[in-house]
């Protein structure tokens, strides 16, 4: 980084008083030119979105645009019930107990490589980039690998078995890379002092760096989560005969055309509010706990 | 980094901590990934079932077809007008939110709104552009409200227009993550001297702000260029099936049980994707940029 501090040229100039930093005095012309532009972003990200969940409220006769035709809840009850719309509900389930158990592991097995990662060892760039390799190969492509190895070893595809280690082989390397960043802000000191009192390895790891990282690992838990709940290229290959909700809205995405599709957005972005509400809310709340403590 | 007192303890240790990441990675990335490989060499019957053996017969096949140098210009096209909105939508996002946004918390807040939709459903996003896009659709009802077309557009769904909508639309968080990290990182007193040296406000992004945003820059390059080249779904559903790229067409493939010649492809985009992340990674050291 210090090498660009030496490319600068040694330019001298009068200083000037005009308001070019952007952190200091008035707003410049960019401030408005920029926040415009931050609007719009903001805008297009969440306006689609809403577009559908308005839309998914319309009664029986509604379509797949606007105008809204009438109000109801016709189209998530026809979502539960019918059964040309596929196994929503089963589907959904499993989702969500894969997405649970694909978390958990997720969180502990990156834990663990984040404190590995932390000193050098012999090997250690070879795991690096094999997790980075994880991280950028096609999904489509893995997934295919994935379910000829299970079909070459007579195994059956299913998706806490094979869909299962095709998801971690996504959600580790994010969790992995949270880690990191998590780690980098980790005070050495902390640790030090608790072996210092006698703590052995594992007392530290439980009693100072588990609690002291905490909303970390709530970051972790939250990708891990997410990123397999609605995982869609990995499991394609790898879910065996039973779908999981992303494969089963794939599937609707080419062969339904009413606002059921919209209302299984509707149900499954509540679900993700949810998650990531209660993951932003517990981290506040234990910073928030800390500010406390500190202060009585 | 901590220096070890005895290497070979600490190097137990290490091995210890990252052996269940390495226990999930070689079954379910380096196995299939030869998996694939072998395949690719192997010959069909025509109906799924392969015969182990050695044979450049899909090779050959993909290499000497024209659809394959169509598929990755296709590609390269969507890569290339993704990599450049998101970028230039990125950076200016993160600029904005580092250097224009003066309270530290508003900052916070406004980046994760930015985030929030990254951990939703992909495939719900991309369909919600539908009502807006469609041939009946807000924006060709809004058109023709106003007057300026007379027959709604029929270029903005289904068309190659709206799969860049959708990737930008997905990916520029990609972006907009690692460039705010390395923005956030450049100390604000450096960027006061220059402006005390004399720098226009150019000068001060072109010397400065760019520069050290490069490793971001790169980071994001690196995850929206792999996604999108390895994007099979985006392109099936927004293009109408009009448009196809090299998964799309790999996809496509596995669905006629052509299992040889599909990974006869995959490996030749592995190799393509290998080849320019290394190249970007020649330009930045990833890990010590993340772990510091």
């Amino acid at each position: 980084m210090s090498a660009v501090l030496v490319d600068m040229p040694e330019t001298v100039a009068p200083a000037t008083t005009k308001a070019i930093a952007p952190s200091k005095g008035g707003r410049p012309w960019t401030f408005y030119v920029l926040a415009m532009l931050f609007a719009l972003y903001v805008l297009a990200l969440y306006g689609p979105m809403f577009c559908i969940y308005i839309l998914s409220f319309q009664d029986i006769r509604g379509g797949l645009v606007f105008p809204m035709k009438g109000q109801s809840m016709h189209w998530f009850v026809d979502l539960f019930t019918q059964v040309r719309t596929g196994d929503v509900k089963g589907s959904f389930d499993r989702s969500i107990k894969l997405a649970v158990i694909v978390t958990i592991i997720t969180v502990v097995v990156s834990f663990l490589a984040g404190l590995g990662f932390r000193k050098r060892f012999r090997g250690d760039t070879a795991v690096f980039y094999m997790m980075i390799g994880s991280l950028v190969a096609p999904g489509l492509v893995l997934g295919l690998g994935t379910g000829l190895l299970f079909q070459a070893l007579g195994l059956n595809a299913s998706w806490y078995t094979s869909a299962l280690g095709a998801q971690l082989s996504w959600t580790l390397p994010f969790g992995v890379l949270v880690m990191f960043a998590v780690m980098s802000r980790f005070d050495h000191v902390w640790e030090e002092a608790a072996y210092d009192l006698g703590a052995s390895r594992w007392q530290s790891i439980r009693l100072v760096m588990i609690p002291v990282l905490a909303p970390g690992l709530v970051a972790v838990a939250l990708f891990g989560f997410t990123l397999s709940y609605d995982e869609f290229a990995r499991s394609l290959q790898t879910a065996g005969s039973l779908n999981t909700l992303p494969l089963e809205i794939w599937s609707m995405t080419l062969n339904v055309t009413s606002p059921s599709l919209y209302a299984l957005g509707t149900v499954t972005t509540i679900v993700s509010f949810i998650v990531i509400g209660a993951s932003l809310g517990s981290i506040v709340l234990i910073q928030k706990k800390r500010g406390s403590r500190t202060k009585g | 980094m901590q220096p070890s007192p005895n290497p070979s303890r600490a190097n137990i240790a290490g091995w210890l901590y990252v052996s269940p990441l390495i226990a999930v990675l070689l079954p379910f990335f380096v196995a299939p990934i030869l998996v694939v490989l072998a395949a690719s060499f192997f010959a069909t019957d025509g109906f799924g079932g392969l015969t182990p053996g050695f044979t450049l017969a899909s090779y050959v096949e993909v290499l000497h077809s024209t659809l394959t140098l169509k598929l990755y210009l296709a590609t390269i096209k969507f890569t290339a007008l993704t990599w450049i909105f998101t970028l230039i939508i990125g950076f200016f996002v993160a600029y904005f939110l580092v250097f224009h946004v003066r309270n530290q918390l508003l900052a916070i807040g406004l980046f994760l709104l930015c985030t929030v939709p990254f951990w939703t459903s992909n495939i719900i996003r991309m369909i919600s552009w539908i009502p807006l896009l469609g041939k009946e659709g807000l924006i060709n009802q809004a058109l023709l409200g106003m007057g300026v077309i007379r027959q709604p557009l029929e270029v903005l769904l289904f068309s190659d227009l709206a799969v860049v909508i959708a990737y930008v639309h997905q990916l520029t968080i990609f972006m907009i993550v690692p460039i705010f990290n390395s923005m956030a990182r450049i100390d604000k007193k450096l960027i006061e001297a220059a402006i005390d040296a004399g720098a226009s406000r150019f000068d001060i992004m072109r010397l400065i702000v760019v520069p050290m945003s490069k490793s971001g820059i790169a980071l994001g390059t690196i995850f929206v260029v792999s996604i999108v080249m390895g994007d099979f779904f985006v392109v099936k559903v927004m293009s109408g099936g009009g448009s196809a790229s090299v998964v799309s067409a790999f996809y496509e493939d596995i669905g006629v049980l052509q299992y040889p010649t599909a990974a006869a492809s995959a490996v030749l985009l592995t190799l393509v994707l290998v080849a320019i992340v290394s190249l970007i990674l020649r330009t930045v050291d990833i890990r010590q940029e993340i772990t510091r």
